[in-house]
């Protein structure tokens, strides 16, 4: 251990008004068309898109420039011809959320680990590739964490069937509706 | 002496549940600890794409069951914000003080299994004997003592039921003064737990951010961050209240964590008797959803334990597209091994405990 005692974060505890709009000022000077798109969804939060290869640029600077030191989420998301790889990225100091969406093809399901910035995200990563197949490049441990280490699937994906038979059926469903 | 590992669970009476907490140790100290989750793994996120948005509350009750309705608010909250529809007003502080009820309830039951993992029987009584109060209050309301079923899409299921206030009120008079003059004899001022508890599973505030822990266990580092203040939902804007945090120096041992989660048990009795003065007497309680929905809603909520977060993508049929669950556990285990590090063995059941494990919202 150090002997320098790290200092702890001056955290108000209360959100500062109308931050959205600032940091979505500042991300798009950073990286303007880097953004696919980019939008305040409503007070504290906001979404962008970015492409996979401009993750770990726009995650570094949220985390060091702009103080976004908290990682919620990680989700990962089949929509049938691409994946999504959803972060939700959430600042202390004002109480702001990004929601960082990186586009991945579905035939080459790879994005880059950013357990190097938020170690939060090991085990969200993980969950990702165990639940959903998309493998997290550097991770330092990508192994399955809530299925047993022999399954073969990867069941959120869509298609991974679900035996909806013997579950849950809408009444539309049994007019032979999807 | 040579390391080796070894195995605290799947069934041991540290766990709470069924996990497995790998220790490796030299001698008496631990030098890596790994956890093993899995074991209760339901596929939740998986069977709720088939269900239709109400009819997943039921599921989400389950995730935990000592805290059923902050889950299953969280949910609605999400879906909610996809949908583009807010409760009426009186809901609000209805669910306000139904998620503080539960809240004391959750934490009364932590109590209730921390102080047998120190040898404390008495604490186990006493918890659960005023959880009961709490219960009673909650079945009150909802017709249940667990897994209530009560949030709704929109709204609560049912109003208030007559005499509620009276009944609230002298339950927690009569809660508050344990706290005050009985809780304290056998917790803060019994040497034997303070030894056990003060100065093992510490942990930097910056490493605790890094690592995602979050509600209780990150105030206890000494960071201000509570939900309720930081991204207010539902009517908490209105009620004053102050987040409990640590702020006595040498943060982030178990018995800060006890600490900032005994002193909520304090401050959420306080939030329900603002909540029962401040709501208006009558009015709606509950709006009517719409059916299908399209686009994404994602919803923060202090949990009993941390940040419960929800994302639900919708692709305009009347199920969810995708449900992602945060459990605020989940991310607390990443970091047990950097808690237990350094530690003895016979303290790894205070650290954690104090950390408030539930299997069933961290394996999903």
């Amino acid at each position: 251990m150090s002997a320098v005692a790290q200092p702890v974060p001056e955290v108000t505890g209360r959100p500062v008004p109308l931050i959205e709009k600032e940091v979505l000022g500042s991300l798009k000077a950073a990286f303007g068309s880097k953004l696919t798109d980019g939008k305040v969804l409503r007070p504290r939060h906001l979404a962008v898109s970015i492409d996979r290869k401009d993750l770990i640029p726009v995650c570094t600077y949220l985390k060091n420039t702009l103080g976004f030191e908290h990682l919620s989420c990680v989700t990962a998301v089949d929509w049938k011809d691409h994946f999504d790889s959803i972060y939700h990225i959430e600042n202390y100091y004002n109480g702001c959320m990004v929601q960082v969406t990186a586009l991945i093809p579905y035939d080459d399901p790879k994005i880059a680990s950013v357990t190097g910035l938020w170690r939060a995200a090991n085990f969200h990563e993980r969950e990702a590739w165990d639940l959903m197949g998309v493998e997290y490049e550097g991770h330092p441990n990508l192994e399955r964490i809530l299925l047993p280490t022999d399954f073969k699937f990867h069941p959120l994906r869509k298609d991974f069937a679900q035996e909806v038979d013997r579950q849950y059926i809408t009444r539309r469903k049994l007019r032979g509706g999807t | 002496m040579p390391e080796f590992w070894i195995n605290m669970g799947p069934q041991h009476p540290m766990t709470h549940g069924l996990w497995n907490m790998k220790v490796k140790v030299d001698g008496e100290t631990i030098t890596d600890a790994k956890p093993e989750i899995g074991y209760l793994h339901r596929g939740y996120e998986k069977i709720m794409e088939v269900r239709e948005f109400q009819k997943n509350v039921v599921l989400t009750d389950r995730l935990c069951y000592v805290s059923s309705i902050t889950w299953s608010h969280a949910y609605c909250l999400a879906v909610e914000k996809m949908m583009g529809i807010e409760t009426p007003e009186r809901g609000q502080w209805i669910r306000v003080i139904a998620l503080e009820l539960q809240r004391v309830a959750s934490h009364l039951m932590w109590l209730a299994s921390y102080g047998p993992d120190l040898g404390l029987l008495t604490g186990l009584l006493w918890c659960l004997r005023e959880r009961e109060l709490f219960l009673d209050l909650i079945q009150l309301m909802s017709g249940a003592r667990m897994n209530q079923n009560y949030p709704r899409v929109g709204g609560v299921r049912n109003d208030l039921p007559e005499n509620f206030e009276a009944m609230c009120k002298r339950s927690i008079e009569h809660f508050l003064e344990k706290v005050k003059n009985e809780y304290p004899q056998i917790f803060q001022e019994s040497k034997v737990f303070r030894m056990r508890t003060e100065g093992v599973g510490t942990i930097s505030a910056a490493d605790a951010i890094n690592w995602g822990v979050t509600g209780p266990n990150l105030r206890a580092c000494g960071v201000n961050v509570d939900l309720r203040r930081l991204d207010p939902y539902e009517t908490y804007e209105e009620i004053d209240f102050e987040p409990q945090v640590w702020h006595d120096g040498g943060a982030g041992d178990s018995y800060a964590r006890f600490e900032c989660r005994f002193n909520e048990l304090n401050e959420s009795c306080k939030i329900i008797l603002q909540a029962l003065e401040k709501m208006p007497k009558t009015g709606p309680y509950r709006v009517k959803p719409p059916r299908r929905a399209e686009g994404e809603g994602y919803a923060k909520t202090e949990d009993s334990r941390g940040e419960a977060l929800f994302f639900v993508i919708g692709d305009g049929d009347d199920r969810p597209y995708r449900v992602k669950i945060r459990s605020p556990v989940f991310c607390t285990m990443a970091a047990t091994p950097q808690l237990l590090r350094g530690n003895k063995l016979a303290d790894v059941v205070s650290i954690l405990g104090s950390v408030d494990v539930c299997v069933g919202e961290m394996d999903k």
